[in-house]
């Protein structure tokens, strides 16, 4: 949470509010669309909020359909395990998808859109991937 | 006597010749509103360092003396006296000259006249004004919250109309299951009522625990006859003139006798409010605990500091001396917030925590645990110090974690040995063997079977065993739940030296555990394990909730052990499973209604066509398996899918699941010139039977009309193939990467014998294969006579399977479209949050 916390208190942030923690099942996921693409809200067993673009770094499979431990989900399509206070994928694998912060206030989830670090992900492998 | 005692030209004051005793002119007057924890030890601390300074005045709200507030709850459980719990008796305040004015409120402050106003009238001018008017308990604005009978928990006066209660017996239900709401709990329940603590987050004390250790601590108050109901969001408080119930969002209704209101605190500042003191969620300190008023002090549960408000007494103490230092005329002590710990004051029940615990990037969590003695513990780590522990069961080295916690210790030395405790290891605590070498003979080292190190070391060298099976088999050390194996081993390397070769590892499960999956299942049979909480703690998991390779292998033995009884884990289950549909590389979906035995008909084709059109699906495919596949379905569009295929007749044809999938049927004797017996009726008799049903793979099965075998029966899970005489059965076939063709098993005259070997051929495989192992390489695995041993062999055990198989089948055999079409269910999966923009 650190990072995202530091990244928040840059300057003037809009939230956008989403919804509330309680529609978010714990250990699972829920989809916000918005205009850069689908973002996928997680929340873990200790009831803590991420926000990852919902693309695997790997082949942008959907990360929202993924099984939630820890604070890391499992990619459905490949099983790249992505950490969701950052997007990064766990070693071996390499890459890393975009994060958006959140702020839980109450039960209430925003989103600063604005903030987020979206990236077009690809593999950073020498394997061509994208 | 009349005094004018004020030198900057304030109102006239009447005090009486006692309150005036100390009253020396050159003093400075300090007034304390608010007689609590706080207060007080700021002026214990003030008194310690600067005897005499000030003329104080304290104003208590409650009619005692200063007591310890956090001992109510013991004073609750009966546990402890009132008298036991007060902490400056009113000799004690008479004999350091301070005036204390108890059961009067402060009102109001005069900032210009430099007074306060009491509830009574009663005028008192200061030089310096502390106010510690503490906390209040927050009281949710539901409908019915003002009613008699609901209490909060934060007085004497409180515990006093608990205890009232209590003491006509009934039923309570206690609104918060944090620290307080349990205690109270605990309390109620030790003085005879019917408790119920309805708590609104998923585990108990979230804000201190994890959720193992908020599961263990759930059980345990269970075990003592607390009902405890998590994830319950209370609506209203019903009664007319005294409580009589909780309802909850969800319909339910608790009775309840009285309501006690522990959801938490909040800061009570009203006075330094309405005073024109600068307020946000508390009354705003800087780091010398001073006010927006220069000679006004904030302390305690009431202010706000760096933007954190505080509940906990260290902290109340921490700021004291810091202002007890300023106060006595020293510089430079700043109050810079707090590190804590918790620990919950219920009898018998140890739990500790302290610091983060939540885990995140670049942290690593020692998880131990020792499930004979119920004990848990989790430390966290980061670049080599400790940065929070939750322990359970055994919190005799908190004290010791939380000074590592608050020193910001190197603790890299320590790492692999820590989570034992202090006393463990010594000098050489880095290295494992050494810790080993220096624990006493007398050190139990399996917990489960009460073995010492001393017993297993004897054993060692007079009997010369030199492997971890002959130890076991010897004295029982590691022999029950295997969690002490790596300590008996390194018992026989250290005892051993260079003589001791560690055996081969078993592939354990996953990361998560060193159990292998036949161990884990073997466990939750024998030892009745029937959560999955319960496997992570009985079979010492490492991490806190598993991960996606342990978490759908455990869902399915529980649900394959227990049916009926266990809760499948939703969120335990592959997408695929979730979602009643196969997700495709885009993230799109796969939708194939069940086609009994490979039949369909005008009505079912017509409607998939529809649905094709209505959904503008892009790609229509029939499958291996004679069914129709609809690739590119939209996942938000999946219930309305269902509902039209529904309509039509059609259910999930499973094609996601680790479970049945196809019956594949060649025509048979209806048509067919060379079929033997009717392979399409008996292909959808076994569908009917078998459809539902969850397996460690997915299962195929075929029925062939006659050794032509058109409907490849030989290279299925379970195979028929119908002959002159009756029945062939094939089983351990699959196609795939690598084929293998099945073996025969038995040969039978009667359907009725094929559908018993087949129910009893599934449970078999169900019973004793692992997870995501498909039943040809289980057959292998095992070898063909062992199955026909269960089988064949042994009719009274054949029954006995299918019979089970039968039962599980009670409990899996609802269209799970249907449910989530029609009925509802798992609405979140298939609808957005939200959508902006």
């Amino acid at each position: 949470m650190d990072s995202i916390i530091t990244e928040t208190a840059v300057s003037e942030i809009v939230w956008t509010q989403v919804g509330s923690i309680d529609d978010i099942p714990v250990l699972g996921s829920r989809v916000v669309r918005t205009p850069g693409g689908d973002i996928a809200l997680f929340r873990t067993a200790a009831d803590e909020v991420f926000a990852l673009e919902d693309a695997c770094p790997h082949k942008r499979g959907p990360l929202s359909q993924g099984i939630v431990h820890g604070r890391r989900v499992t990619c459905p399509l490949h099983n790249w395990v992505i950490e969701l206070a950052t997007g990064e994928a766990v070693a071996p694998d390499e890459g890393r998808t975009g994060h958006v912060p959140v702020r839980v206030e109450g039960r209430s989830v925003s989103l600063a859109l604005g903030e987020a670090k979206l990236s077009r992900g690809g593999c950073r492998k020498a394997c061509g991937h994208v | 006597m009349d005094m004018h005692l004020s030198s900057n030209n304030g109102p006239v004051v009447e005090l009486n010749e006692a309150e005036l005793r100390n009253a020396g002119p050159a003093k400075e007057r300090l007034v304390v509103v608010g007689n609590g924890m706080a207060g007080m030890k700021t002026v214990e601390e003030l008194l310690a360092k600067a005897p005499g300074r000030y003329d104080i005045t304290v104003f208590g709200a409650e009619p005692h003396p200063n007591y310890n507030r956090i001992m109510l709850s013991p004073v609750l459980a009966g546990e402890k006296t009132f008298d036991q719990i007060v902490l400056n008796s009113r000799e004690w305040y008479d004999a350091n000259g301070i005036t204390l004015l108890t059961g009067e409120p402060v009102e109001g402050i005069d900032r210009e006249g430099k007074t306060v106003v009491s509830q009574s009238g009663r005028v008192v001018p200061y030089d310096r004004l502390l106010i510690a008017t503490g906390s209040m308990p927050f009281i949710i604005p539901v409908p019915g919250s003002t009613l008699p009978g609901v209490i909060g928990f934060r007085d004497l006066a409180d515990v006093d109309a608990m205890l009232a209660a209590a003491a006509k017996g009934g039923r309570a239900v206690v609104i918060g299951g944090g620290l307080l709401g349990l205690e109270a709990a605990n309390g109620l329940r030790v003085k005879g009522m019917e408790v119920t603590v309805v708590h609104l987050m998923p585990t108990l004390m979230e804000r201190q625990l994890d959720p193992s250790a908020g599961m263990l601590l759930q059980r345990e108050l269970e075990r003592r006859g607390i009902e405890v109901l998590t994830g319950a969001d209370t609506a209203e408080i019903v009664g007319d003139e005294w409580v009589s119930a909780v309802r909850l969002r969800d319909g339910r209704e608790l009775p309840a006798d009285i309501v006690v209101m522990a959801v938490g605190i909040r800061p009570n500042m009203a006075l330094g409010k309405a005073a024109g003191l600068e307020c946000g969620r508390g009354i705003r300190v800087d780091d010398q605990m001073r006010t927006s008023d220069p000679s006004i002090y904030a302390v305690g549960e009431c202010v706000e500091h760096r933007g954190v408000t505080w509940g906990l007494v260290a902290p109340l103490f921490e700021m004291a001396k810091v202002l007890a230092h300023d106060l006595a005329g020293g510089e430079g002590a700043a109050y810079t917030g707090s590190v804590t710990s918790t620990k919950l004051k219920v009898t018998g029940v140890d739990v500790f925590s302290a610091g983060d615990f939540s885990g995140g990037e670049g942290t690593e969590d020692i998880v131990f645990r020792d499930a004979a003695r119920g004990v848990y513990k989790r430390l966290v780590l980061k670049d080599g110090k400790l940065l929070g522990a939750v322990l359970y069961g055994d919190t005799k080295d908190g004290a010791w974690y939380f000074s590592l916690l608050k020193d910001g210790a190197d603790v890299s030395a320590e790492r692999d040995t820590m989570i034992f405790g202090q006393g463990f290891g010594g000098a050489d605590a880095g290295d494992p063997n050494a810790a080993i070498a220096a624990l006493p003979d007398s050190a139990e080292i399996c917990g489960c079977n009460g073995v010492c190190k001393g017993t297993i070391v004897k054993a060692i060298t007079e009997k010369g065993l030199t492997s971890l099976d002959e130890v076991k088999a010897h004295t029982k050390a590691s022999a029950s739940c295997g969690g002490c194996s790596g300590t008996v081993e390194r018992l026989l390397a250290v005892t051993l030296g260079d003589g001791f070769t560690a055996a081969p590892k078993v592939k354990p499960m996953c990361k998560c555990t060193h159990h292998t999956h036949d161990a884990v299942r073997a466990a939750i049979v024998d030892r009745g394990l029937k959560t999955m909480a319960d496997v992570f703690q009985a079979m010492e998991w490492t991490t806190p909730d598993g991960c996606a390779s342990c978490r759908p292998a455990l869902n399915y033995y529980l649900l394959c052990a227990w049916p009926g009884e266990y809760k499948d884990d939703y969120q335990s289950r592959y997408i695929n499973e979730r979602a009643h549909a196969n997700i495709q590389k885009d993230g799109t979906y796969s939708v194939v209604p069940r086609m009994w035995g490979g039949l369909t008909n005008a009505a079912e084709l017509r409607a998939i066509a529809d649905v094709v059109d209505k959904f503008n699906i892009p790609t229509v495919k029939v499958t291996g398996g004679q069914r129709i596949d609809l690739f590119g379905v939209k996942k938000e569009d999946l219930p309305a899918v269902w509902a039209d295929l529904n309509a039509a007749g059609m259910v999930s044809g499973h094609a996601y699941a680790k479970g049945l999938r196809t019956v594949k049927t060649c025509v048979g004797s209806e048509w067919c010139r060379f079929g033997t017996q009717d392979s399409t009726g008996l292909g959808v008799k076994l569908e009917r039977m078998t459809w539902g049903t969850w397996t460690p793979h997915k299962v195929k099965l075929a029925v062939s009309g006659c050794p032509r075998n058109c409907a490849e029966a030989t290279i299925k899970d379970l195979g028929v193939v119908c002959i002159d005489s009756g029945y062939e059965l094939h089983v351990g076939g699959n196609g795939g990467l690598h084929v293998r063709a099945c073996d025969l098993l038995v040969r039978v005259a009667t359907e009725e014998e094929v559908l018993e070997y087949t129910g009893a051929f599934m449970q078999l495989y169900r019973e004793e294969a692992r997870y995501l192992e498909r039943t040809a390489p289980w057959v292998e695995r095992v070898g063909l006579d062992h199955i026909k041993a269960a089988l064949v062999d042994d009719p009274e055990r054949r029954r006995a399977l299918n019979a089970r198989f039968l039962f599980s089948q009670t409990f899996s055999q609802d269209d799970p479209w249907a449910e989530r079409a029609a009925k509802g269910v798992d609405r979140h999966e298939f609808n957005l949050l939200a959508e902006v923009g």
